[in-house]
């Protein structure tokens, strides 16, 4: 990309100020995305700021990428046009908070630790701990769709995001649900723009619905021999009349990388990792009842922690496992699989066959809810690891689709997204996503070509 | 708009598609049709009753050829016009669609066909644990269809959430007469939530044929408490402390005085007449939380001033103060010729100002309104009691109903918390949105359903809107419709 022209660079000065329009090259590498780096990039103060900017950008058929702590930018596919990044960050208000009601409106800039602050205050929290979380900000963490190991209890975002304002391509401002937890006035447009990449808007405020701090949580960290018994204790949970906030099953390779997070808990095994919240006999129940079916499956290890931080410190035990997978390999490369969780088994073993087969190290985490995040570890990038690596996930994302579940590669290094099926296997209903995207964006400037089929 | 008379040739092709007896058009017979829970009334001008994903296909196609209104509807129990054909048409019904094709106890899941009985398959499953957590209080006749279209909800969608947490994936016809599968029985399906759309689109996109929807296992143990006040604002005082004590209950319901001697006198669930308000709280989950909860939400009842807590001991107990709550309209309905609920939303801490704006609209047009209420999660449904043979109270019953939905929208509430938009709400849209926001809503329709041949004029405003309101005598003996 070339450095903006001057026009550019003046109109986005006189809409943003002059302090909040970066043009410099050196300064611009930071808002890289997949090895392309914008024109300019630009930080709006407002939502009026925000829409003034595509608008123009429109006019001038300026390809758009939105960010905020730019820690999830290599997901997805890159931007066929890249010459504006907009940098959400000055955007990081609460906009109204009303604990009594558990409602809360921000701008999406806000860094997710910093909002975590101000929920706790008031015996609150919301469940988007997800991975990246010490820096991501909640549009990021939003548009990327990213999860949280608290999906067990509380769900995805989908769940308890109330509503959202967002500006569409052609510089409109738009909205859709409200600020009160129950409410069908009108389309769920918000619910498409979570996981979306950003390509149908830029998100400019979120409405959640918080959730009360329960007494106390504990983790327990169950260790056994394979995956086998890891995954039918996640079934003899579901089937109990124990309701964990997190259940998550890791690979030996995955409990080493977690092992600074898992602390006290770390293992060396292939581990169920549950947590649970309430009062103190609540948790003992659910630590003797964890016991009985651990002892039942031969566990080789049982250990029990109570969390200082409750909800969120069950949470951090396994959240950051992309981030520690991708740290730990120069070319790591991530499926994400959805299957049902009685195919669990079967896509695990698959998984692991085809990374042995290609002689890939690999790490596993799955969560109980039947999303298993599989990382392929090569010690180096270079050809022939690509090469296994292609070899190993075109495996893996057949499988998926053989087991009726769904296979994405999220993250791999940069320079394989054109070879690897980074969005998995083509879906019926891409062409009703297709006439979705020219509604939302007309001059498809809004991260073009990032989303699934090249939307 | 008068019905025309319908095209014979198109009769004769619906009857050639689907058998005789599939397809309605006398008028006798259609005078079921005219009707759903609401005050509002259209005739349709065929009613059909498709079998297979396939008829709904040919049925798309025909009304596509003939270009006639098409228009799906479940039980009709619906509470804002969504199934009424207000332009007349063909009304699509899936009385005969209504198998639960799949029962995946293991990963919680069941797939059914948009006719089968809301309650009927909780029953199915029943004895595998689990249940569909959705449950309107009109569960015993409503439809998953229904429920997928209005997005519903029920008591206790305040732990459960409301039909679209529980829904994975949707078959369903677009109006071009093309099949699609959207979602999947696994999580995270790449791309657009389009499930999350196509949920509470209140069948303006497309007629959905089958549903895959997640099953909840059945708490251990439900503890199902009455707290009976002297002042509504203690017992709204009450509901904003329990959250405070970080306790979730799974349904939190209120009634004022009027509403519970209304109740009583018909269902004899033991309200006492003389209070001003009651909750009906409900906690579940594991036996220790449960009764942790429920002893904490009896303090809690207590120190806001309850005259009296009663636990519910035994399900029979249980049942009985639900039946009181679920059975709350038809007992309002032996009072009045017509009566007329709404659905806004607020927050909930703003409850005790709304029940006394209430209070005043009410006196301004001189009319009965009994409160009855999702109060833990702010879903008012004041009933408005009126006669609406007397042109004049029909006319002042909807503009109190019209000041009551301006009030919770200036607390930053909305028009509808579960009962959707319709023909009866369209008119209020502009209130809440924009019309930039309302035109990016028909853009999206207009993907789908670019003629509009699909439930026409419903959700958006029509300039005539206003004008076309019917009601429906409601006679003195019926039970009412009952919103959830």
């Amino acid at each position: 990309m070339n450095a903006a022209s001057t026009t550019i660079v003046s109109r986005l000065t006189e809409i943003a100020g002059p302090s909040n329009v970066i043009a410099d090259p050196a300064q611009l590498r930071a808002y890289e995305i997949c090895g392309k780096t914008p024109g300019a990039a630009v930080r709006p103060g407002s939502s009026e700021d925000v829409a003034e900017i595509v608008k123009f950008a429109a006019a001038e058929r300026l390809g758009i990428v939105a960010c905020g702590a730019r820690t999830k930018l290599d997901m997805g596919a890159p931007p066929r046009q890249y010459d504006l990044a907009l940098d959400m960050t000055r955007l990081d208000h609460v906009a109204a908070y009303d604990p009594g009601d558990l409602t809360l409106g921000v701008e999406p800039g806000i860094p997710l630790s910093r909002l975590e602050g101000v929920l706790a205050e008031h015996g609150q929290f919301l469940p988007l701990d997800a991975p990246f979380m010490k820096r991501a900000t909640v549009g990021g963490t939003i548009a990327s769709g990213v999860d949280s190991p608290l999906r067990q209890f509380y769900g995805t975002a989908r769940d308890y995001v109330l509503g959202m304002e967002f500006v569409t391509g052609d510089g409109a401002p738009a909205k859709s649900g409200g600020r009160v937890v129950k409410n069908v006035a009108g389309y769920d447009l918000h619910k498409l723009m979570i996981g979306a990449l950003g390509t149908l808007g830029v998100i400019t405020k979120i409405n959640f619905r918080t959730f009360p701090l329960p007494a106390g949580a504990r983790t327990l960290v169950v260790t056994l021999e394979s995956a086998r018994p890891a995954l039918d204790l996640r079934h003899f949970v579901a089937r109990s009349p124990l309701r964990p906030l997190t259940a998550e099953i890791l690979s030996p390779r995955a409990a080493e990388l977690l092992a600074d997070d898992l602390g006290a808990l770390s293992t060396t095994r292939w581990a169920l990792v549950a947590s649970f919240a309430g009062t103190p006999n609540v948790l003992e129940r659910c630590e003797n009842e964890m016991r009985r079916m651990a002892e039942q499956l031969g566990a080789a290890g049982f250990a029990s922690l109570d969390e200082a931080d409750r909800v969120l410190g069950a949470s951090s035990r396994t959240r950051e496992f992309v981030p520690a997978a991708l740290k730990s390999s120069p070319a790591a490369t991530i499926a994400k699989l959805g299957v049902v969780p009685a195919r669990m088994q079967q896509i695990l073993d698959a998984a692991a066959k085809a990374a042995d087969a290609a002689e890939l190290p690999w790490a596993a985490l799955a969560r109980g809810v039947g999303v298993t995040y599989f990382a392929l570890l090569p010690s180096e990038q270079n050809p022939e690891a690509l090469s296994r690596v292609v070899r190993a996930t075109n495996d893996i994302v057949a499988e998926c689709a053989a087991l009726g579940g769904n296979a994405t590669i999220p993250w791999c290094p940069v320079e394989w997204k054109s070879v690897l099926q980074v969005w998995g296997i083509g879906r019926g209903d891409f062409e009703q996503m297709r006439k979705l995207k020219k509604v939302f964006d007309p001059p498809g400037i809004l991260a073009p070509g990032r989303f699934v089929g090249g939307i | 708009m008068a019905p025309t008379q319908i095209d014979s040739r198109l009769l004769h092709d619906l009857k050639k598609l689907l058998g005789r007896g599939d397809v309605l058009h006398k008028p006798d017979d259609l005078l079921l049709y005219e009707y759903d829970g609401s005050v509002d009334v259209a005739r349709p001008d065929c009613v059909v009753f498709p079998r297979t994903a396939e008829d709904v296909v040919g049925i798309v196609r025909l009304a596509n050829r003939y270009q006639i209104p098409l228009v799906g509807r479940g039980a009709g129990t619906g509470l804002s016009g969504g199934a009424i054909a207000r332009q007349g048409g063909i009304i699509t019904s899936f009385a005969r669609m209504n198998r639960i094709l799949e029962i995946d106890a293991e990963n919680q899941r069941a797939r059914v066909q948009p006719g089968v009985v809301n309650s009927d398959l909780s029953a199915a499953v029943e004895h595998l644990g689990l249940h569909f957590a959705p449950d309107p209080s009109s569960q015993k006749a409503c439809t998953i269809g229904g429920n997928v279209s209005e997005n519903s909800g029920g008591p206790h969608t305040l732990a459960y959430g409301v039909t679209t947490n529980h829904v994975l994936a949707l078959e369903a016809v677009l109006p071009s007469g093309e099949l699609v599968h959207l979602g999947g029985a696994a999580l995270d399906s790449p791309g657009y939530d389009l499930p999350g759309l196509f949920v509470g689109s209140e069948g303006t996109l497309a007629l959905v044929t089958e549903i895959t929807v997640k099953l909840t296992h059945l708490p251990e143990m439900t503890k199902t408490l009455l707290a009976i006040y002297e002042s509504v604002d203690d017992a709204t005082e009450t509901v904003v402390e329990i959250t405070a004590r970080g306790i979730t209950p799974a349904a939190c319901e209120m009634m004022d005085g009027w509403t519970i001697r209304a109740v009583e006198d018909y269902v004899h669930a033991g309200f006492p007449l003389d209070s001003a308000a009651i909750l009906l709280i409900e906690v579940d989950g594991l036996r220790e939380a449960a009764e942790y909860e429920a002893a904490e939400v009896a303090e809690v009842c207590r120190l806001h001033r309850a005259r009296e807590v009663r636990v519910a001991q035994d399900a029979r107990e249980r049942d009985l103060l639900w039946k009181g709550r679920k059975n709350a309209f038809g007992a309002v309905g032996r009072l009045s010729p017509t009566y007329y609920t709404q659905d806004g939303v607020i927050p909930r801490t703003k409850l005790p100002a709304t029940l006394r704006r209430i209070s005043e609209v009410g006196q301004k047009y001189g009319f009965a309104i009994g409160n009855i209420f999702h109060a833990g999660d702010g879903n008012l449904h004041p009933i408005i009691l009126f006669d609406a043979r007397d042109p004049q109270q029909f006319r002042n019953a909807v503009a109190a109903s019209d000041e009551i939905i301006q009030f919770c929208i200036e607390v930053g509430g909305s028009i509808t918390g579960e009962h959707g938009v319709g023909m009866e709400k369209d008119r209020l849209m502009p209130l809440l949105f924009s019309e930039a926001d309302l035109d990016l809503m028909r853009r999206v329709r207009d993907v789908f359903n670019p003629a509009g041949l699909l439930n026409p004029a419903k959700i958006f405003p029509t300039k005539k809107s206003c004008g076309e309101i019917h009601v429906r005598p409601v006679p003195a003996t019926a039970s009412g419709p009952a919103p959830a």
